[in-house]
């Protein structure tokens, strides 16, 4: 059962608690507490049992969820709700910060990426990481796309470097728009193709799977339509799991959606059903506008 | 709300408009008032400087009949160049002036007189017949230094209208002097041994050049050490530290390093550097190191702040493709916080460059006549130059201070503004 501290209780009306949580009308209940199938066919990265602490607080509790091959997992939930902390734990971002903990287990294909013979550095370019904010390096278009090509030393020549950086942009849909100005600073394109370019600069490097943090919550409607637009372009190669507030987005890009409240991921399924038929009722409530 | 309610609300919202206001305009007034202070201050300084600096600028120079005999110099014929060196230069100039007031007689009369040209003038005689041999036997004229009072005299620093007993320069020096000025045998030039030659116990032979190259060559040691340490122990602290209980403490430290007085440093350096290690003392290299300890925390503070300023979503930018830590910060971070750590470390030179304190405990305050060649020579700096003539009784080393004083705030001046063009050129904003 979902355990709610007083502490974390944010955002969540007083006739939800009254209503005691319960699911809708549950039977198939997986593990964890999770509504839904949490497994797939052919997983690409596996979580299982994954617990975050930021110091003493428990962030993430008791969370297993698939990622599979060729699919975009949207994760959804009010703020605070531990889809982003998820997130940074598949590419292990949290390292950066000191009182992060993590307990459980992922996997990615069949390593696990906690594991303390395991090196960090191939596993972020395995697992390639799209920011909230869009952060293009203040260096030029080029560089910002050659930059993890170079650190790699995945090229060995200038115009294999340059090969990968025409089709790396081509894939996030900016080459026609900077081809004739590659050599000007990253920081001074728009919101929209900064974030375009930020994409660009992550697939450079040929990720397996690719993490989006809210994409497009600093974007403008006509830039998120095509950062959305790439995202399922992008699906054909890469796996893809995104961090969004609008459940609109999740409904359009994504095949398979989890719902996460409070930390814990309530219920998980695919996008169609969660967003038609949702199981659980805190799901109900949040994509009803209810909560949120 | 009711129409009555809001025109009370108003009301007495007016009421208190004036005083919001009034206080508005007394704060803006005092701010104004500070800052117009604190500029007339430095307005004064800067007066007070300059009127009594500038003078410095110029030397008194007498134009002389020199006949270089050769009986004088050199009786052998011989052109050695040891004959050469220690010859009787002197002596050509006493002859010189003896043939320019022939009415003088008396041992004590004449020592006033060749009282009237410097000391140095004899080294310049020597300098010009060492280069060139076939001056001698040959007659020119040439602009000799006067001595400091006969410059000051000039100058107007002593007032010859007083009577003969409140002044330093007697009626018959003045005498002479007078027809000096009226044959228009004595003028001001541009006075380029200040700027170029050595410390000296006459003033108008002394000169900042020494202490400019000591103060050089300190900040060269200072900043060769300070830099990379100052930088790399922040870039250690920020990027790659734990955060516990040991780097607080470390931080706590190096905050409370920056506020202990500089002469601590001197005493650690004498102690340590010179007592211990066994350096040499009044060495540029020596300063350099006491200075190092007191810059660094300076360096260490602006270049955490630097590198605080940069923001994360650039190291999470570098991570997210795969960088390692060290890349992330190699290639990003601490470019980008580079010019803020170079303004800090500008500051802190500047700050350096105007210690006196930590100096004068390692010795760089001994009488230096030489120009130093290198780190490891006897050398002062300029703000220990200032201190050690504003304590001569000489009036002309006043003049002498001040002009030090105008030369070492050139210097900060020049360095604070560097900074600011530092940090203005490559401001940038996310």
């Amino acid at each position: 059962m979902l355990s709610v501290t007083p502490d974390t209780a944010i955002a969540v009306p007083a006739s939800v608690i009254a209503a005691g949580f319960s699911p809708v009308a549950d039977e198939s209940r997986a593990i964890n507490g999770t509504v839904g199938d949490i497994t797939v066919a052919d997983p690409r990265m596996t979580a299982r049992n994954v617990n975050v602490y930021y110091g003493d607080k428990l962030a993430i509790n008791n969370v297993s969820l698939d990622i599979g091959k060729n699919e975009v997992v949207a994760m959804i939930g009010p703020s605070g709700c531990g889809k982003s902390t998820f997130l940074r734990c598949l590419n292990r971002m949290n390292d950066t910060i000191d009182i992060c903990r993590v307990e459980g287990e992922i996997r990615l294909d069949e390593q696990d990426i906690y594991d303390s013979s395991l090196d960090v550095v191939p596993l972020r370019a395995q697992v390639g990481m799209v920011f909230q904010k869009p952060n293009p390096f203040p260096k030029s278009i080029y560089d910002n796309v050659a930059y993890g090509p170079r650190i790699h030393g995945l090229t060995s020549s200038k115009s294999e470097l340059d090969d990968i950086v025409e089709e790396s942009l081509l894939k996030a849909g900016l080459w026609d728009e900077v081809k004739d100005r590659l050599d000007e600073t990253g920081t001074g394109l728009s919101g929209g193709q900064q974030q375009r370019l930020c994409i660009a600069r992550t697939i450079a490097v040929a990720p397996e799977v690719i993490l989006m943090d809210e994409p497009c919550s600093a974007l403008d409607p006509i830039a998120t339509a095509r950062v959305e637009e790439l995202i399922d372009e992008l699906r054909e190669q890469y796996t893809i799991a995104i961090v969004t507030h609008s459940m609109q987005q999740a409904a359009r890009v994504s095949q398979r959606t989890a719902y996460f409240h409070l930390g814990e991921l309530v219920e998980v399924g695919k996008t169609d059903d969660i967003f038609t038929n949702p199981r659980h009722r805190l799901t109900e409530d949040y994509i009803t506008g209810r909560f949120g | 709300m009711s129409k009555q309610e809001q025109i009370r609300t108003m009301d007495r919202v007016n009421a208190t408009l004036k005083q919001r206001y009034g206080r508005e305009r007394r704060f803006r007034r005092f701010g104004f008032f500070a800052v117009l202070l604190g500029l007339t201050f430095v307005g004064l300084m800067f007066l007070s400087i300059i009127s009594k600096g500038y003078s410095a600028f110029q030397q008194t120079r007498i134009l002389m009949d020199i006949e270089f005999t050769e009986s004088i110099i050199d009786p052998a014929g011989e052109r050695e160049y040891a004959v050469l060196s220690s010859a009787n230069y002197a002596g050509l100039i006493k002859q010189s002036l003896r043939a320019l007031y022939p009415e003088v007689k008396g041992r004590k009369e004449k020592r006033e007189l060749y009282a009237i040209v410097s000391n140095g003038a004899p080294l310049v005689l020597r300098e010009k017949v060492l280069a060139d041999p076939a001056l001698i036997g040959t007659r020119t004229q040439l602009w000799l230094p006067a001595d400091d009072d006969i410059d000051m005299l000039i100058k107007g620093h002593i007032d010859r209208t007083v009577p003969e007993s409140e002044r330093r320069i007697k009626d018959n020096v003045v005498a002479w002097i007078e027809k000096l000025e009226a044959d228009q045998k004595i003028e001001k030039f541009f006075n380029l041994t200040f700027l170029t030659g050595g410390d000296s116990r006459e003033p108008e032979l002394a000169g900042i050049g020494g202490a400019v190259m000591g103060s050089l060559y300190t900040l060269i040691i200072t900043l060769l050490l300070s830099f990379p340490m100052g930088v790399a122990a922040a870039v250690y602290l920020e990027e790659f530290a734990p955060r516990n209980r040991w780097t607080d403490l470390v931080e706590v430290n190096i905050n409370n390093l920056a506020a202990v007085p500089s002469i601590v440093f001197g005493l650690l350096g004498l102690a340590v550097f010179i007592n211990f290690f066994g350096l040499p003392r009044s060495a540029p290299l020596v300063g350099g190191m006491v200075l190092t300890l007191m810059t660094l925390p300076t360096i260490i503070i602006a270049s955490r702040a630097a590198l605080k300023a940069v923001p994360p979503s650039i190291r999470e930018a570098a991570l997210g493709v795969g960088a390692s830590k060290m890349q992330a910060v190699f290639h990003h971070v601490l470019p980008l916080s580079m010019p803020g750590m170079l303004t800090g470390t500008i500051i802190g030179m500047a700050q350096a460059l105007g210690e006196t304190a930590p100096l004068l405990m390692i010795g760089m305050v001994a009488f230096i006549v030489d120009i130093p060649g290198g780190a490891m020579d006897p050398a002062t700096v300029l703000p220990v130059q200032i201190f050690l003539w504003a304590d001569s009784p000489e009036r002309a080393f006043m003049e002498k201070t001040s002009a030090a004083i105008m030369v070492l705030l050139g210097f900060l001046i020049v360095m604070n503004v560097l900074a600011v063009i530092l940090r203005k050129r490559f401001e940038r904003r996310w």
